[in-house]
């Protein structure tokens, strides 16, 4: 333990504990910008600084440790006069038009200006002179990057992509895609996490609002929104609901609200997924030795983009189940349209979605065997969703609940913890273990895959067959299972890989809490509405059944391969 | 009014005095990897405020010549600026009244020349073609990438087996190193900025007296693969001591009867005891390095053995060659190469100088080396013959300056001509034809006959220092390429062609310093390591200590003392004093740790492993 004063008051920590972390265990706070656990502690902004008695200059909190009988004030003159003219000097290379701003109220730059009482601009105006590539889903701000660089850290640290990098020198300094790329040609996974790390507007998803205002306005159309499973956990972080209120049938209300014709639930074709993606499995367990392992899941854009960029000589190995978001748009305007008697030409299928890559997938352009256009037309982040709920002044507060539309409204447990990782693998052990075995096992029976652990094991015995299963999240570790599968370290038979940490509950279109990471409490969220569902196995999913045999016949049907699977090797990976 | 003044300083002409040499200081320490074009856009701010103002191109253009180059900085230029900037430089450069406009002008016309491609990359992409890279300026400059700021922590919190440990992690001739290595470190040391860099070499040698005896790493797992080194220098060494850690079955095969290579046949004990350099060899063989002793490649095995025997050879067998000259009466007796005379010392053998008037021609470190030894063997005279100014010499500065203290004769300018010898064939006197410094070519100024007499140098001993080559023939024949006179190796020292072959050190690079032997050793370990199928780590485990916060207040360096030139004249012991734990303690608390500070904390600061 280390004894120190702060601010007049004696102290102690343990040994090793920044400044920074030893005022909050006081209950001081020092106000901070760049600075985000565990990630990014370079001390750039120069705004966690203190006064150290004894030292001449003063030193950032947020990575130096304290020292015995070190004597910190946190907010003495100096301190509080360079703390101020430090945000001036970022405020005047930075696009602080905050009204037309997705991130005001949600900018951590605007909270601390607001609160060191800057009204008026100090420094002359000074804005970069630079263009982004304005089709691409994930849209770079230049004017109004503060250069903190957390985008270049998490992406490097946690996704090991290394998309970001300084660029450029001197005076000019400044964030762009590494090695001098454009960002369509960096193989980028376009996973978001850079999105939901940046503590101001710099970095965000493509707006596609417009164009679903543009088509709920338009008679003859049908629109159609699905939503994802982990959307239902954030939907309502950014609306100030209380945790009560902020249920799955308020945010169908919502939506039903602001005018969408009919409201699904993705977690349908999750379970549509899991009879695909895991009769798929079950076909190659009995297909002898021939058969190459493991084979990857595939619904997760991020992770298929990364497997695609990084280890071609894989892709192969995906599943050829499309992800729940590509089944839907296909159902939808196939059997769903037939069942109904719509046009599919006039459907117009909005998904609501807790990420950025999904925008990417609905574009990819053989993603349209319906035959009508994107099975998929225009994908919406949660974030997306929120501000749409606010554009149209929705309150939803007292909003009464209202229900998913049938059929394809109505979803298992099983696919509701797609959301969250594990979740994938965990759904589709429940089947194969009734495929297999003729009964359904305990529900719980695999809790071995739950968790937010980054790369996880379970050794499961499917009818004598002993299979080896893993699942990983975020590309990091993504890239550390895909090495040890490549060496031959290890031996699986079924990988489940999501690129956000923690699954799509951490996805980068979740809303963005800065300095938190939700993806553990958004995922037992999830975790919890499956222990209370009274449907807990895709295979029992009634609306799936009938989809099969009204439709599809039955799993890898010719049309199911027609409809619900696809060709990899087809993919563009430009936008 | 005085019809003459004396003239004084006021305040504010040296308060500029005094900027004038901190941006000195802080030029040397610049970081690599900054802009081109931002640097030459900053030095013409500069330039333009030294101008007069009386002449038009100067005062006028270059202020355009910036704007300019900012256009291109920001973006907003075309291949039309630059054009223009040609057009305009050159008219400043020709039109100029004096220097201070003809030689900025000049700046900008050898930019456009040299880093071309960075102009047109900024028009093109609006993009630097330049990474920034600015960590830690020590680690960064020493090819083995040494974590200095890492162990200089730790010498400063007296811990200095580990740091032993965590320099031996990249180079595993810390005692060596901490007496003869060049320290390419120093150089751009960030501490410049503030008064001098810190004496990195100086707290190595401390941390190697004061560790006494530091077991090596854990050695992995056998592999059963097997390597051959040729040649036990610092680079084969080196690698030998990385392979042997990683697990494989490593044998050094060595010409001679003693390992170092040049540090045990081309430093005199004076500079490297042979005790210190044996501390750092028993540490390397520790780690289970076979070594046999006495047997030539090409004589006693054939490479094609080597081949057949072992899963990779790692080539390494310096530069031990001696350059020839070509001068009129060579064959007269008396005359040696610098590489002989200290191959025989190595081996304990100590020639006859005494009373003899002892010549050496060039003006290298192992020139002095051969000087001072001559002078410890009781020559009467030592010459040293040089065809350039003192200033010019290769030799590092510090060896010129010992040599002349203990009374080494320099004859700069003095280019030898032809050899003198009496009836019986031996040498009398070097005859000299003295030499005028002219043009600057290449940066290096060149000498040419001056109009003066000849001269004779009385010499009974004669010493060719000029340079060493590679005996490379056993090589080529095996198929090794060659180029002018070195052993053609890629980055990663493979030999393109020869499957499982890999060389470096002097052999590949020509005579260099012992830190780039050491590094080429590395490199060849990491890829030989994954050439047999492996990817093993080093690390060192050893925990850095925290920056501490202090205010790192201007304070002199300490520089390291000599023994008395008088006393050690008589004897080949150690000429260098080390460190007091007072002057450790306080130099290495001089350390501005840009592994915390500054961009260190970002990217690149630490490596732990490689």
């Amino acid at each position: 333990m280390v004894n120190l004063v702060m601010n007049g008051k004696d102290i102690r920590v343990p040994k090793g504990t920044t400044i920074l972390d030893a005022a909050k265990m006081n209950h001081i706070s020092i106000p901070h910008l760049c600075y985000l656990k565990d990630i990014n502690d370079i001390g750039a902004c120069r705004v966690c600084v203190v006064e150290v008695k004894g030292l001449e200059r003063l030193v950032t909190s947020c990575n130096n440790t304290v020292e015995e009988g070190m004597e910190v004030f946190t907010n003495s003159p100096r301190v509080r006069t360079v703390r101020k003219t430090n945000v001036q000097l970022i405020l005047s290379q930075h696009d602080s038009n905050c009204a037309i701003c997705n991130r005001s109220g949600n900018c951590s730059l605007q909270t601390l200006s607001n609160n060191l009482g800057i009204h008026t601009p100090f420094f002359k105006k000074e804005l970069p002179n630079e263009t982004w590539n304005e089709v691409y889903p994930l849209i770079r701000d230049p004017q109004k990057c503060i250069k903190c660089m957390r985008c270049v850290q998490v992406c490097d640290k946690i996704q090991s992509m290394n998309i970001w990098d300084i660029a450029k020198t001197g005076a000019r300094t400044t964030v762009d895609v590494s090695e001098n790329r454009d960002i369509n040609s960096a193989n980028c996974a376009i996973c978001g996490q850079c999105i939901t790390h940046c503590p101001v507007g710099a970095l965000s998803e493509r707006n596609d609002m417009q164009k679903v205002f543009d088509m709920l306005a338009d008679k003859d159309k049908v629109v159609i929104v699905q939503v994802a499973p982990a959307v239902r956990t954030a939907w309502a972080e950014e609306l100030g609901l209380s945790q009560e209120k902020a249920t799955v049938k308020r945010m169908v209300a919502a939506l039903k609200r602001i005018g969408f014709d009919y409201v699904f639930d993705t977690t349908f074709t999750a379970d549509l997924t899991i009879m695909e993606e895991g009769t798929e499995f079950l076909n190659k367990l009995g297909g002898g030795e021939s058969e190459k392992y493991p084979l990857f899941t595939s619904c997760c854009p991020g992770w298929v983009r990364f497997l695609k960029y990084e280890y071609p000589e894989y892709v192969g190995q995906l599943s050829s189940a499309k992800s729940p978001q590509q089944m839907f748009g296909a159902v939808t305007k196939t059997y769903y349209a037939q069942k109904m008697g719509i046009d599919p030409e006039n459907i117009f299928n909005v998904s609501i979605m807790p990420c950025i890559a999904k925008k990417y997938e609905c574009g990819v352009s053989v993603l349209d065997d319906a035959g009508y256009g994107p099975d998929v037309d225009v994908v919406l982040t949660t974030r997306e969703l929120s501000r749409m709920i606010r554009a149209e002044h929705i309150v939803v507060d007292d909003l009464p609940e209202e229900e998913f539309d049938l059929p394809l409204g109505i979803g298992s447990g099983a696919g509701v913890i797609f959301g969250a990782t594990g979740g994938v693998m965990e759904a589709a052990l429940r089947t194969a273990y009734f495929v297999v075995n003729g009964k359904n096992p305990d529900p719980d029976l695999f809790q071995d895959v739950r968790g937010v652990d980054g790369w996880k094991e379970a050794t499961v015995n499917l009818g004598g067959n002993v299979v080896k299963a893993a699942i990983a999240s975020g590309l990091g570790n993504a890239r550390k299972l895909m090495n040890a599968v490549k060496k031959g370290d290890v031996d699986y038979h079924f990988v489940e890989i999501m690129a956000c940490p923690g699954g799509c509950a951490g996805g980068g279109g979740q809303p963005i809490h800065d300095g938190e990471e939700l993806a553990e409490e958004r995922g037992k969220y999830l975790y919890g509405l499956d222990q209370i569902d009274n449907l807990r196995f895709s295979h029992e999913n009634p609306s799936v059944l009938a989809c099969y045999e009204e439709f599809f016949g039955e799993p890898l049907s010719e049309k199911a391969h027609h409809l619900l699977h696809t060709d990899h090797s087809e993919w563009e990976l430009e936008i | 009014m005085s019809r003459l003044t004396v003239m004084t300083e006021n305040k504010a002409q040296q308060t500029v005095e005094n900027i004038y040499k901190d941006l000195e200081r802080r030029i040397v320490a610049s970081p690599p990897g900054l802009c081109p074009i931002d640097l030459l856009s900053s030095f013409l701010k500069m330039t333009h405020a030294q101008t007069c103002g009386k002449c038009v191109p100067c005062r006028i253009g270059l202020g355009k010549l910036e704007n300019l180059l900012d256009a291109i900085l920001d973006g907003t230029a075309t291949t039309e600026t630059l054009d223009m900037i040609q057009k305009t430089a050159e008219t400043v450069y020709y039109s100029a009244d004096c220097a201070i406009g003809w030689e900025s002008a000049e700046m900008v016309l050898k930019g456009l020349m040299g880093f071309r491609e960075d102009f047109l990359s900024h028009i093109t992409s609006g993009k630097c073609t330049f990474e920034l890279n600015q960590p830690v300026p020590c680690r960064s400059l020493c090819p083995a990438g040494v974590d200095i700021p890492g162990y200089i922590a730790l010498i400063n919190e007296g811990r200095h087996q580990d740091a032993i440990k965590l320099i031996r992690k990249d180079n595993p001739f810390p005692a060596v190193c901490g007496l003869i290595c060049e320290h390419p470190c120093e150089r751009r040391c960030r501490r410049n900025m503030v008064d001098a860099p810190i004496n990195i070499r100086g707290l190595k040698r401390y941390a190697a007296e004061h560790a006494g005896k530091v077991p090596v790493s854990k050695i992995a797992e056998g592999t059963g693969k097997k390597v051959a080194i040729v040649g036990g220098g610092p680079s084969g060494l080196s690698a030998a001591y990385y392979l042997a850690l990683m697990g494989h079955k490593v044998e050094v095969i060595e010409k001679r009867k003693r390992l170092g290579g040049m540090l045990a046949y081309g430093i005199p004990n004076y500079r490297l005891p042979v005790e210190l350099l044996n501390a750092d060899i028993d540490a390397i063989l520790s780690a289970g390095v076979k070594v046999h002793y006495e047997v030539e490649v090409g004589q006693d095995v054939k490479l094609e053995e080597l081949k057949k025997d072992f899963d990779a050879v790692y080539i390494a067998i310096g530069a031990h060659i001696d350059k020839k000259l070509s001068i009129d009466g060579l064959d007269a007796e008396g005359i040696y190469s610098a590489v002989d005379i200290l191959r025989q010392i190595g081996d304990g053998e100590m020639p006859i100088f005494e009373g003899l008037n002892v010549s050496v021609i060039g003006g290298g470190n192992v020139a002095m080396d051969v000087a001072r030894t001559a002078k410890r063997l009781n020559a009467k005279s030592v010459s040293v013959l040089y065809r350039r100014r003192k200033d010019d010499m290769t030799a590092l500065p510090e060896e010129i300056e010992a040599a002349m203290a203990e009374g080494c004769e320099i004859y700069d300018l003095s280019s030898p001509l032809s050899i003198e010898k009496d009836e019986a064939g031996k040498i009398t006197s070097v005859l000299i034809k003295p030499q005028i410094i002219s043009s600057i070519k290449d940066g290096r100024p060149t000498p040419k006959d001056a109009d003066r007499q000849t001269e004779a140098i009385p010499t009974d001993i004669l010493i060719i220092a000029i340079g060493q080559g590679i005996e490379s023939r056993e090589f080529e024949k095996y198929g090794v390429e060659v180029k002018k006179g070195t052993i053609s190796s890629l980055e990663t020292a493979e030999i393109a062609g020869i499957d499982g072959f890999f060389a470096g050190g002097d052999c590949v690079t020509g005579p260099a310093t012992v830190i780039r032997a050491i590094a080429a050793g590395k490199v060849a370990a990491a890829n030989i390591d994954n050439y047999l199928g492996f990817n093993h780590i080093i690390e060192s485990n050893v925990e850095i200590p925290e920056a501490k916060l202090v205010d790192r207040d201007p304070r002199g360096r300490v520089n390291m003392k000599d023994r008395p030139a008088a006393i050690r004249i008589n004897d080949f012991d150690l000429v260098e004093l080390g460190m007091s734990q007072e002057e450790a303690q306080q130099e290495s608390s001089r350390c501005l740790r840009c592994d915390h500070f500054g961009y260190g904390i970002f990217k690149g600061g630490r490596y732990l492993k490689w």
